[in-house]
């Protein structure tokens, strides 16, 4: 098999860093207009800010977009970790020509935890209400008044939510998926110069770890970074609907990867096979997103908790109806587009219809997550405006230089791997 | 009414695919292969078409999913009305399960009903084995012979010399 070196010219490259200078632009511009308007909001809402309710600052506005921009990349690169380990636990034959696009997508990784870390320590008090100190007194500081802002729940929860255990977490997590993902990756590349089945078995054995490294530390940064800025609310289903929705989220990123690579010239022997594949995986995990989703809606739906249905009320009728737009878009962009656009075999063999849905997805899947942060902290003030799209742009233009980068540093082709043959002659 | 059919039997899948692509190149008529196993790629080399027991399965869940949703709402909304968890009569989300379930029974039970009736499965059916070993470890190949039309002994050479190791012929009661 012969190596197929990904070069990356200085004009594509450019685009990246244009792509980046456009969102520093509009971001900047975007500031400018909340910096303005944001005291005349104040005045406007008069009562409003009478009754406790302040008009979000613009830097607030930054730090959510830093997070949920963050938090969604970081769930792209790490799923291509867990996209390699899940093939190799397998034993799959068919992904290994494609097997180096999301191999190149953990790079994002270590620009990801850096990002989280300042982002945490600027933005902590915008993002997460539990890391205020004032709700953990039961008492003012005379030791007997009771403290009007003791909030008992999140006081309970302390334990988990503090800063320090929060803060250790955090590096853990990425500490742990780092050093995997070097793990896998160096394997990898020696397997490209040394051959042999040693890396490959090598391999194995490092996924099968990696796989419940992944398992709990996925649904524990979902609490941590989405589900705790609720603080009050809590789903068991919530690990798993950040899974799927990062999952899929992936899925759509490496599809999208190989389609636009073969439209380049490179990836010559992948062909309409492999591509089915990955439609069948985009289309069936898009499928599994509605589940959990529906799973976790309709419990506290039927249930109708006070206490959890006002995750729900928030994101529907609640906030002025301030949401209720992308609630039902993120419904229709990520289950009935996907469902029924790529459920024919002929759409999941077909390059443009896989990219259609693939961009359709990652739109909805930002709209997502959107939706799982902005109606706790933003409430009313969220939009997507100059600085929603601004923060987006340059967090694309970060990530696909690191990808394009670490696609760069190997062969496209992993030469040795032991099921290269299989994966040429596959066939569905 | 018997007829009549050359068999050929090949014992290796590559030399099999390349003969049925040689085969059909010469304007020949392959009634059907006959392997102990599915073969990657037959299907093109042989032309079958795709089948369409997709379509049935997407209009039957259609059905399923319309049954199911009219059921639910004509039942709890219009026939006998019911308070339920304080829900209003039609509360679409609780109907969710059970559409869905009736959805994927529909698409199951009618594409297995479909392929029964497409494919003539039936438990009185007689099936005509050409020959035992393409259930070990042979394939075969089975052309039909129409009286007056086909060579014989020109099919024989190119079944021979396309690969099969051995070429017989056959009558059939259809």
């Amino acid at each position: 098999m012969t190596e197929e070196r990904l070069i990356i010219s200085r004009k594509t490259n450019n685009k990246f860093f244009l792509m980046i200078a456009i969102g520093v632009v509009l971001l900047i511009a975007g500031i400018i207009i909340a910096a303005m308007s944001g005291g005349h909001q104040a005045e406007g809402h008069g009562e409003a800010a009478a009754a406790g309710h302040e008009a979000a600052h613009w830097t607030k506005r930054l730090y959510m977009n830093l997070w949920l921009n963050n938090v969604y990349f970081t769930g792209i690169a790490l799923i291509g970790v867990f996209f390699v380990a899940v093939q190799y636990v397998a034993y799959a034959g068919w992904s290994v020509l494609i097997k180096r696009i999301p191999e190149a997508m953990g790079y994002y990784l270590p620009i990801g935890g850096a990002v989280m870390l300042i982002t945490f320590l600027l933005g902590g008090h915008d993002i997460f209400h539990w890391t205020h100190d004032y709700l953990y007194n039961q008492f003012l500081e005379d030791g007997v008044t009771p403290n009007p802002q003791y909030d008992p729940i999140i006081a309970g929860k302390a334990p988990y939510l503090n800063f320090w255990f929060f803060l250790i977490r955090m590096v853990a997590y990425f500490v742990l998926w780092i050093l995997f993902f070097n793990w896998l990756r160096r394997n990898s590349l020696n397997e490209d110069l040394q051959g042999g089945t040693n890396y490959y078995h090598k391999s194995i054995r490092i996924s099968a770890m990696f796989l419940v490294v992944f398992g709990v530390t996925s649904s524990t940064s979902a609490w941590d970074w989405v589900l705790s800025i609720d603080t009050h609310w809590f789903s068991t289903m919530f690990g798993w609907y950040v899974f799927a929705s990062w999952w899929v989220s992936g899925l759509a990123v490496i599809t999208l990867a190989v389609i636009i690579l073969k439209q380049n010239g490179y990836l010559k022997m992948v062909n309409a096979n492999h591509l089915h594949d990955l439609g069948k995986f985009v289309f069936a995990f898009s499928i599994f997103w509605t589940y959990v989703w529906f799973s976790q809606f309709m419990l506290i739906w039927y249930a109708n908790i006070p206490e959890e249905s006002i995750y729900f009320i928030e994101r529907l009728g609640g906030n002025g109806g301030h949401f209720k737009w992308i609630f039902f878009t993120n419904l229709l962009i990520n289950f009935a587009f996907p469902f029924l656009v790529l459920m024919t075999r002929d759409a999941k063999r077909q390059m443009i219809m896989l990219k259609i849905v693939t961009i359709a997805i990652l739109i909805g899947h930002w709209l997502d997550f959107y939706l799982m942060m902005m109606p706790g902290t933003m409430r009313t003030d969220a939009g997507i405006g100059f600085i929603e799209i601004g923060t987006t742009l340059i967090f694309l233009g970060v990530f696909l230089i690191t990808f394009t980068k670490g696609l760069t540093k190997a062969s496209l082709v992993p030469v040795n791997h032991p099921f290269l043959e299989e994966s040429v002659h596959h066939h569905v | 009414m018997t007829k009549k059919f050359v068999l050929g039997i090949y014992d290796d899948e590559d030399v099999l695919l390349q003969a049925i692509e040689n085969v059909r190149a010469a304007g020949t008529k392959i009634y059907e292969v006959f392997s102990p196993y599915p073969i990657h790629g037959i299907d093109d080399v042989l032309g079958v078409k795709r089948s369409r027991l997709p379509i049935v399965a997407f209009f039957c869940g259609l059905f399923g999913m319309s049954f199911a949703l009219w059921m639910q709402i004509w039942m709890l909304g219009f026939d006998w009305p019911m308070i339920i968890g304080g829900k209003p009569h039609i509360a679409l989300p609780a109907f969710i399960p059970v559409t869905f379930e009736l959805t994927v029974l529909c698409a199951a039970f009618g594409m297995v009903i479909t392929f029964f009736i497409v494919t003539r499965l039936r438990p009185s059916l007689k099936v005509n084995v050409f020959d035992k070993r393409s259930t070990d470890d042979k394939y075969v190949m089975a052309i039909e012979v129409k009286e007056g039309v086909t060579d014989i002994s020109a099919l024989n050479n190119l079944l021979r010399s396309n690969g099969a190791i051995e070429v017989n012929e056959k009558e059939v009661i259809k």
